[in-house]
């Protein structure tokens, strides 16, 4: 199966588009009690757990001090480690590669049964895939925002205390390190796997192994991340400073390991998303005529890939510092604390726009739909989210200003910072554009856009602040910086993932949301920045193209059939030529699919 | 504005309304913010660089108002004018054009001018102010007249300073889970755990941390520099009048992090010196007991204490521990 032979913007292809004929199943994946499920994957990540718990506790009996003590920081990270593989194992996603190893040719990776059991297997449909992570994502976020909810009951009162110090640093580590992770993923996961091949014309994902594979190991560091309290939390918030890190007890080594398999789930799904938009762009899909999502996932896709291998790195050296006493972060043995400050925030702030930019193209897809116009000024977007990606690369020091870094670059810093709200502004240029004499369509996921960039405005301006060396003098570290980052990721990406699922929900599932609860939703949430998950009461049946879009992953049928396309669609012309006499259809579907009607005329 | 068909050829109108709205709204929120806001903005005036800090914080405020603004009333007029509500007519859908490049570079030229100009600004107030009151490393380069004589001075006991001699005076920080300490070495290196600073006196702190990253943020001195193990971190401040301060750990550095406060006062001059020439000749005992003043103290295998007591002194110690010998 190798990807010349069933490149997917060949026109031609099987119209029941299956790649290969079905073969005989193997009895991992006969459905019963036998099959590879998330069940097999606890049961296989429970036993991967206790081999290397064991194995650790084994490697340092050389130690009696540390062994058995549940400190054996050997003992732990062996453990998790070897139940990530477990847990991999048990899923099904090694299979291929396992089987490969010993010659084994032909494996079927299809999921046995096509039913609701899907979901909760290892399957290579992207369409499958995005669900598990809208779920994954909103299971990770309920989780930090349990966490949130805490932070926020111990704050009610000044002098009563619900927590001891040592639990609440632990909750507001917790929460800080779970979120950041969840935001990471939060739309390139769910809506990008799902969406990107839909609104490019492909029929799968350029790797769809690795697409579900880095789900996976999505969960599995969901899951490692959150072993940190068990094993009694860490204190060093989310930003997990060393030395303070390298005194830490065993839940950092969760901290350390979960940032790791993030990472590499991270790296795996930025460059799938990569390959996928680069190659597999219909017929006709010139650069000019991508989708704006697409080119924000684009972007998002070269920080993920380029950025996280720095974040696994300077986990990985703090797993060293732990287990096999190697001095990266610690000062006296000829380390260096600035190191893991450096390496973090190199990474750190590049995630920043892995966050905000997957929001401005949720934004600049939603925009023309509901102003039936088309995106005003697309070059200038698209020109602004490559240019984000490449400077957000230079601006990382700004998080070391006042830690003793070499003050000569304070001022370049300084105007690196500052350099990059200029495109980062040109998504208020690209939606206040769109604006101008539209005729505004108020529908639900309209509403979310436009908070967006009600509270993205206050987010981006505070940025300006702290880019600021004198200002920040007085700002860094403290409640400013915290309020001008929630605004940007909760009031920004979140908001934006909101639009995005009341926008596609009704293209995923066959059902419109509840539209007077969605309006509650969207108050509430815009008030209180809080209060989300409450849509789904008395849903109706969705119509085909319920906005109205023009674009092409509303063309296909719905439900989308399991090769999205019966053929490859043909890309006519640019995308949201709303409102425009005579423009031609955006895409010829060929046999089945809505041959030209623009439906912004009708 | 009703009817937007019969409106086509009218399109300045409305940029025209909004732009009138927008001065008239900034202005207004301008002259507001500057009369009741901007006297109380952090960090306030007690020192030259919190003024300094505090005018470029208002500075910013002042420009970021009609940004918001201008955003803000742009949205609510798209929303009042252009939603579909207002615009029952059918045959006008939005407008089809894609893009308009009168706007696009005028946008651009106006960011590209405002953010050039704040760096500019940004770095012309770090350089004149010296460094405005930031943590600059071991070897600050916006550094005030006659600072960098009075530390390397302080490290062979040399430095001085009395009322009117105009020095720059070196201080000491030491941060450590969970508490603050001061060395001031040109008072024979006594160590306190209050922070006294003297009146219109241009002061170096030397801010170093024995076990995790903390930061000291004096927060009406307009100071905050990160203490790192094994770095001496400086950053300068000019005093004027007397006054309090509170000082607070601005890096989260473990559980009492939140409790790592104490608070400071500028004094007089002549208050100062005999604050610090008494506190000197009390704790000279104690101080013999310290180890040589020094910029840094490495801590050794016995963690947070470690090596800033000699070995032979060390009261936590049980065992003999290695290294970290000061130079005396």
């Amino acid at each position: 199966m190798t990807i010349s032979e069933e490149r997917s913007t060949e026109v031609t292809g099987d119209a029941a588009g299956h790649p290969h004929p079905p073969r005989k199943l193997s009895w991992t994946q006969r459905p019963g009690i036998f099959s590879q499920n998330i069940i097999t994957a606890l049961v296989f990540a429970v036993i991967g757990y206790a081999i290397g718990h064991w194995f650790g506790n084994y490697l340092s009996s050389g130690y009696d001090y540390i062994q058995n003590s549940g400190q054996n920081a050997i003992a732990n990270t062996l453990a998790l480690a070897f139940g990530v593989v477990g847990w991999l194992l048990g899923i099904g996603a090694l299979n291929y590669p396992v089987a490969k190893l010993f010659g084994v040719d032909g494996l079927d990776e299809e999921s046995p049964v096509d039913n609701w059991t899907k979901y909760f297997r290892y399957t290579l449909d992207h369409k499958v895939v995005g669900l598990q992570y809208v779920v994954g994502v909103i299971l990770f976020m309920f989780t930090g925002g349990l966490l949130a909810m805490a932070i926020r009951a111990e704050l009610l009162n000044p002098t009563t205390h619900l927590f001891s110090p040592d639990t609440y640093i632990k909750i507001v580590s917790e929460h800080g390190t779970i979120m950041m992770m969840m935001a990471t993923s939060i739309i390139v996961g769910p809506l990008g796997n799902y969406f990107v091949p839909l609104m490019i014309g492909a029929r799968r994902m350029a790797f769809p192994r690795i697409e579900a594979l880095s789900f996976w190991i999505f969960t599995a560091g969901y899951m490692v991340i959150f072993s940190a309290l068990p094993y009694g939390g860490f204190p060093t918030g989310w930003t997990g400073y060393a030395p303070l890190q390298t005194q830490a007890g065993p839940g950092m080594v969760s901290y350390l390991l979960g940032f790791a398999v993030i990472g590499i789930g991270m790296i795996l799904a930025g460059f799938n998303q990569a390959v996928t938009i680069i190659n597999y762009r219909a017929p006709g899909m010139t650069w000019s005529r991508v989708p704006i999502f697409v080119w924000s996932i684009l972007a998002t896709a070269a920080l993920l890939t380029l950025a996280t291998p720095v974040l696994f790195a300077g986990g990985l050296f703090g797993l060293l510092d732990k287990t096999v006493q190697t001095a990266f972060y610690v000062t006296e043995h000829g380390g260096s604390s600035y190191l893991w400050q450096n390496l973090f925030w190199f990474f750190g702030h590049p995630e920043v726009y892995i966050m905000a930019l997957p929001g401005f193209g949720i934004a600049g897809e939603i925009l023309p739909v509901f102003t039936r116009r088309p995106l005003f000024a697309y070059k200038v977007a698209a020109a602004g989210m490559i240019g984000v990606a490449l400077l957000s690369f230079f601006v990382w020091q700004h998080h070391l200003f006042q830690s003793g870094i070499n003050p000569d670059m304070r001022p370049l810093f300084m105007l690196t910072t500052e350099l990059i709200s200029i495109p980062t502004g040109f998504i208020f240029l690209v939606g206040m554009g769109t604006l101008y004499r539209a005729k505004i369509r108020l529908e639900i996921p309209m509403l979310f856009v436009l908070a967006l960039f009600f509270n993205f405005l206050i987010g981006g301006v505070t940025g300006v602040f702290l880019s600021d060396v004198p200002v920040n003098v007085t700002v860094h570290g403290g409640f400013f910086v915290l309020s001008h980052f929630h605004y940007t990721i909760m009031g920004g990406l979140l908001f934006a993932f909101m639009a995005g699922l009341y926008f596609w929900l009704p293209k995923m599932t066959g059902k419109m949301m509840n539209k007077k609860i969605g309006k509650i939703h969207f108050w509430m949430m815009f008030v209180f920045f809080n209060l989300t998950w409450s849509m789904w009461i008395k849903p109706e049946a969705a119509p085909a193209n319920p906005w109205e879009s023009l674009g092409l992953e509303w063309q296909t049928a719905s439900p989308v059939p399991a090769y999205n396309f019966e053929r490859i669609p043909v890309i006519m012309t640019d995308p949201y030529r709303y409102s425009e006499e005579g423009a031609p259809a955006y895409a010829d579907l060929g046999v089945g699919g809505s041959e030209s009607s623009n439906p912004s005329m009708a | 504005m009703t009817n937007q068909s019969t409106n086509e050829n009218n399109q300045p109108h409305h940029l025209r309304k909004m732009t009138v709205m927008w001065v008239i709204l900034s202005v207004v929120g301008d002259v507001l913010f500057s009369i009741f806001v901007a006297p109380h903005v952090p960090p306030g005036r007690l020192t030259e660089t919190a003024a300094k800090d505090q005018t470029d914080f208002n500075i910013l405020f002042e420009m970021a108002i009609p940004v918001l603004f201008g955003v803000w009333i742009y949205l609510s007029y798209s929303l009042i004018v252009w939603g579909d509500k207002r615009n029952p007519n059918p045959a006008f859908s939005g407008d089809a054009a894609r893009t308009n490049m009168k706007a696009q570079v005028s946008w651009i030229v106006i960011t590209t001018v405002t953010v050039l100009f704040l760096a500019g600004f940004g770095t012309y107030a770090l350089i004149v102010d010296h460094g405005s009151g930031g943590g600059q490393g071991p070897n600050p380069a916006f550094s005030p007249s006659g600072a960098l004589k009075a530390e390397t001075a302080a490290l062979v006991g040399k430095a001085t300073w009395s009322p009117g001699s105009k020095n720059v005076l070196p201080v000491q920080v030491i941060a450590q889970q969970w508490k603050f300490t001061y060395r001031y070495p040109t008072f024979g290196g006594f160590e306190s755990s209050q922070l006294i600073v003297p009146a219109d006196t241009t002061i170096a702190f030397n801010v170093t941390s024995l076990d995790v990253i903390h930061s000291f943020w004096a927060y009406q001195l307009g100071v905050k520099a990160d203490a790192n193990p094994g770095v001496n971190n400086v950053a300068f401040t000019t005093t004027k009048d007397p006054g309090n301060f509170i000082v607070r750990c601005s890096e989260l550095c473990g559980i009492w992090h939140g409790s790592m406060y104490n608070s400071g006062k500028v004094e007089s001059q002549a208050d100062f010196e005999s604050w610090a020439t008494n506190t000197e000749a009390a704790n000279s005992t104690n101080t013999a007991l310290l180890p040589a003043f020094a910029w840094t103290y490495t801590p050794d295998a016995n963690g947070a204490d470690g090596g800033y007591y000699n070995d032979d002194n060390d009261p936590y110690s049980t065992v003999e521990t290695y290294g970290a010998k000061q130079p005396s």
